[in-house]
């Protein structure tokens, strides 16, 4: 039972109002165009006044447009045959390929029953030593990749998503470039894993509005895949481009805005999609890795400060590098005590190291003099950011942590490290 | 946010459902406007229409009091999540409600007054066994006046529902009593003969605080910090230590993974002083960031409810609230729907006084019958870009005893606790003499001004007296403010070791010490510290222990040449 009506009361930016009655909030709507179709979310109802956003936006829509409800919610189709396709922001086909209809189900569902967590206890491997080694990227957690523009984060979360022992990927894409958006396509074909990811891309081009759903579509249909069992990775990029879209509507909507003209509920609106992240009881499991760019490298800003009280840690990326300052996984210790005797040691040991380095330099560049001690320190610093920092090293977490004993061995003498005697005595490698 | 017309009568608070797609949605009516009331829904709005029935119930948002609440998770309206687990799997489906408590089970109910007997609202009847507490049956709150028992039952055993007394008010109306009653979450319970003053110290068994930046029995205090700071650790190391009888934990707004960890450890934590495990003494509300936003607003007072209900049977209780900044934000996105003019940062202008009203729940009381119970508040505060200077931490300080500000600089050293010794503050009384604490915090105070200096002059340009305060505050940090929550002795120190370790510490501080140059200087203190921190984590009074307090006296011995001018007589 459709009701169709022709006349639109009032446009204001990517918001309608039309006069209708039966209508239900966030109900779904067509609004026919003469530039095409464009499907509308309920946001407001006021006796019978009801206000849609538009995700093809308000530009072109005109008063005796028709609106179309669908007496349902927005819905996305779930099936394996999801796997390899390429979708828009409102799960539509962007990949030239048959639009998908069978088992539909209803996105932004229900949160997670805090009795039903179980406490994460699955390392993701990832090959990358900063990672890996320095901050554990665990099952189900939440972390951001904190960056400014320009970073390769985009690159970051491809070889992330290539090399990620994992069986599903999801990708959602919020005010993507072309250019971007090809490259993962280019790179997940390349390494072969097309066939078990999802794109749901918006490319900076498409409606602001539309961005709007990405998040909520791609967790959806992660979260049905991690009941059926299976290990999904979610990619959202970039968080940032979604808050502002948020904001946008807000204030279209003469909501009351609270910090930098961002709604009041920041905070719990990324929550809800953040969350989503879970490792079912004896089932899959969901874990999210997302994009916040920081406007200005500012991380006071409201988006990435929000976006820290919710997540597991997150990932500073700068200058190409993952910073080892900053940089937290506050799941590491449910996984990092159990891989080998000597990681937790490699790991506090080499990054206590590196401050020092810092210092170090810090008293170079200000003219004072060099130490034998500092100028070992000035070796040690470059080889770790050479063979450990840079993103292109690629090697699993035991060779790493081979490396990283190399490293000290060709910089230090045992004792001068900080590590205790047993770890020395079983690992320490004699200089080449 | 609905607004439905109503005919008759509706109050404010009042609880009512939304009938919307076969479903019950909880609300709260939060404004009424002639005809019109606006409600919140406790629940996802999606799918409700303009139409739709809402029924009225007549009944204020109350939180149900009885036996059985201890070890309990429930959501913010006192919904039981485990037996929600079990009707809908994995996640919360909208409009399930269940029975706050048991219903079918039988407890052992002994009276404890006779027929004809006089009581007022608050007074004991009788009482169950609730796992290690005498749980007192109460008569409720809310009846007013002195009344007369004209039956009860005898011992046996009863579920929460049977009537085990009926009594009669002063107007000559019968009341049936059973052993559960409600009371709306957002009065305070007054039902006890006066409030007095916190004075005893609330043991929370971490140095920094019993030591510099005391709790008291009944106080409140408040812990701001950036993210990643710690506050939630801190928040559980203090709910597992504290000396307390009961911990109620408001996992308000927060990381769902954090109540885990929590639900799955503290089932098998043993309490030491009671031998059982710490959930028995523990009921956990939890509305974390996911779940509806209007119900988090009603979970803090959910939990203050349940904290002063165990207060009125004569124990101490600790309320951890984490963090009442997703509160404040609940009641801001709430007062941005009903449209009212905002306040700073866009939250509304009665922000200060609510968090007032909420702090003030707390408090030390002497009860009718003439025991002494209470409840001590601590909230965490998430300060937007960690910084102090917004609504939520301004309005907390100005009404809390102690604060205890979390610092980024301290995590992002590494030291644990990350409560800044120099910017906190508390107005109790402590466990060690103010005289003696006094003095440590100057050092601290004298030894950060060098600090700073030294980044300016260098080493070389400081004086060896002022090296040697920087190297006696860096010690007093490192070995005393600083603790190893890792460790197993080292996470919670007795009054008695701090009180201890803290005199042989004043034993150094205070003494003027005997160096020929900041390298010998350095090289002590290093020694020092070593053997202080093996000292720290091994078993009070063991023979470990007593040798490694002789080799650090004997270290001190060596180096003391007197006792520095300002710290004569202690």
């Amino acid at each position: 039972m459709q009701k169709v009506y022709s006349k639109i009361e009032s446009i204001a930016g990517n918001v309608i109002t039309v006069s209708a009655t039966g209508v239900r909030n966030k109900e779904l709507a067509v609004v026919e165009t003469r530039y095409g179709p464009s499907l509308a979310e309920v946001i407001r109802l006021k006796r019978d006044e009801v206000a849609l956003q538009v995700f093809n936006g308000g530009r072109g829509v005109s008063t005796s447009d028709e609106v179309r409800f669908m007496g349902e919610p927005m819905k996305v189709s779930f099936s394996d045959n999801l796997l390899g396709r390429i979708f828009n922001g409102s799960g539509r086909p962007r990949d030239g390929g048959p639009e998908l209809t069978d088992t539909m189900i209803e996105i932004g569902g229900p949160s997670v029953n805090p009795a039903r967590r179980i406490i994460p206890k699955n390392m993701v491997r990832t090959g990358i030593p900063m990672i890996d080694l320095f901050n554990s990227l665990v099952e189900s957690q939440k972390l951001p990749i904190f960056s400014v523009s320009g970073e390769p984060y985009n690159e970051l979360l491809a070889r992330i998503a290539l090399q990620a022992e994992v069986d599903i990927i999801i990708l959602g894409g919020m005010g993507l470039k072309y250019d971007d958006y090809l490259f993962f396509k280019d790179t997940l074909e390349k390494g072969g894993v097309l066939s078990r990811t999802v794109f749901f891309v918006h490319t900076a081009a498409d409606p602001v509005v539309e961005s709007l759903l990405v998040p909520d579509i791609a967790l959806a249909v992660a979260e049905n895949f991690a009941i059926h069992g299976k290990r999904v990775l979610v990619l959202l990029t970039d968080m940032t481009n979604f808050a502002d879209a948020m904001k946008e509507i807000a204030i279209t909507m003469e909501q009351v805005p609270s910090n930098r003209g961002y709604p009041g509920d920041l905070y719990t609106q990324l929550a809800s999609r953040y969350e989503k992240a879970v490792d079912f009881d004896g089932s899959g499991s969901i874990t999210i890795l997302g994009v916040t760019t920081m406007p200005g490298d500012d991380v006071t800003h409201p988006v990435p400060d929000n976006t820290g009280y919710i997540t597991e840690g997150q990932f500073y990326l700068r200058n190409g590098r993952i910073e080892p300052f900053g940089s937290l996984s506050r799941l590491k210790q449910q996984v990092n005590a159990d891989t080998r005797s000597d990681h937790r040691a490699i790991m506090d040991g080499m990054i206590k190291l590196y401050a020092s380095y810092k210092e170090s330099l810090e008293k170079k560049s200000m003219g004072f003099k060099m130490s034998d001690w500092d100028e070992k320190l000035l070796a040690y610093g470059g080889l770790f950011e050479r063979e450990m920092m840079d993103l292109s090293v690629n090697i699993p977490l035991e060779a790493a942590l081979d490396k990283g004993w190399e490293i000290l061995a060709s910089c230090f003498e045992p004792e001068e490290t900080g590590l205790k005697s047993e770890l020395i005595a079983q690992y320490w490698t004699n200089k080449v | 946010m609905v607004s439905v017309e109503f005919a008759g009568e509706a109050t404010m608070n009042e609880v009512c459902y939304v009938h919307s797609g076969g479903k019950k949605l909880k609300s709260e009516i939060i404004r009424i406007n002639g005809n019109v009331a606006d409600i919140q829904v406790f629940e996802m709005t999606t799918g409700i229409g303009v139409g739709d029935d809402v029924e009225f119930t007549g009944e204020l948002l109350s939180v149900q009091l009885g036996p059985g609440l201890l070890g309990q998770v429930y959501d913010g309206l006192q919904n039981p999540l485990p037996e929600l687990a079990e009707e809908c799997g994995f996640f919360l489906d909208r409009g399930v409600y269940f029975s706050a408590l048991n219903e079918s089970k039988k407890w052992e109910f002994t009276p404890s007054v006779e027929v004809e007997a006089r009581v007022e609202a608050g007074e004991q009847i009788g009482f169950v066994r609730e796992g290690i507490f005498k749980h007192w049956i109460m008569v409720p709150f809310q009846l007013e006046g002195v009344l007369t028992v004209k039956r009860i039952v005898g011992a046996g055993s009863y579920t929460i529902n049977d009537t085990v007394a009926e009594v009669e008010d002063e107007k000559g109306a019968l009341h049936p009593l059973t052993m559960v009653f409600n009371w709306p979450v957002k009065r305070a319970v007054k039902s006890y003969a006066e409030r007095l003053k916190p004075s005893e110290t609330l043991i929370t068994k971490l140095r920094i605080i019993d030591t510099f930046i005391p709790v008291a029995k009944g106080g409140t205090y408040c812990i701001p910090g950036p993210f990643g700071a710690g506050k939630t650790v801190l928040q559980q190391v203090t709910s597992r230590n504290a000396e307390v009888d009961v911990v109620i934990i408001a996992a308000c707004g927060e990381r769902a993974g954090e109540v885990v960890e929590t639900l799955k450890e503290f089932p098998e934590l043993i309490d030491p002083k009671t031998g059982r495990s710490l959930m028995e003494r523990t009921v956990i509300i939890c509305n974390t960031s996911s779940m509806p936003v209007a119900a988090r607003e009603a979970s803090v007072y959910t939990a203050v409810s349940i904290a002063e209900y165990y207060r009125q049977m004569g124990l101490n209780v600790l309320l951890l609230a984490d963090s009442t900044s997703r509160w404040a934000q609940a009641m801001r996105e709430m007062s941005g729907r009903l449209e009212e003019i905002p306040g700073e940062e866009a939250f509304p202008a009665y922000l200060e006084s609510l968090i007032a009203a909420f702090y003030e729940r707390a408090g030390i009381v002497r009860l009718k019958g003439g025991e002494i119970g209470s409840v001590t508040i601590g909230g965490t505060v998430s300060p937007a870009g960690g910084n102090f200077e917004e609504p939520v931490t301004q309005a907390t300080l100005k009404v809390v005893g102690a604060f205890h500000g979390l610092s980024r600089q301290r995590s992002d050293a590494r030291k644990y606790p990350a409560i800044h010794p120099l910017e906190s503050w508390s107005k109790y009384k402590g466990i060690i003499d103010e005289e003696k604490t006094e003095f440590g915090r100057a050092i601290l105070f004298k030894g950060d001004e060098v600090g700073q200096m030294m980044k300016v002059v260098g080493e070389e340009g400081t004086s060896l007296d002022d090296y040697i305060i920087y190297l006696k505050s860096d010690l007093l940090d490192f070995v005393y403010v600083q603790q190893n929550s890792f460790d197993p002795v080292d996470t919670a120190v007795e009054p008695e070791r701090q009180q201890h370790t803290y005199d042989l510490l004043m034993g150094i501080l205070t003494a003027e010490l005997d160096f020929a140059g900041k390298e010998e200087a350095r090289s002590w203190f290093n020694r020092v510290r070593q053997n202080f921190l093996d000292y720290n984590s091994k078993e009070w009074k063991s023979e470990e222990f007593n040798k490694l307090e002789a080799t650090i006296s004997q270290l001190l011995a060596d180096k003391k040449k007197g006792v520095e001018a300002d710290a004569v007589g202690f």
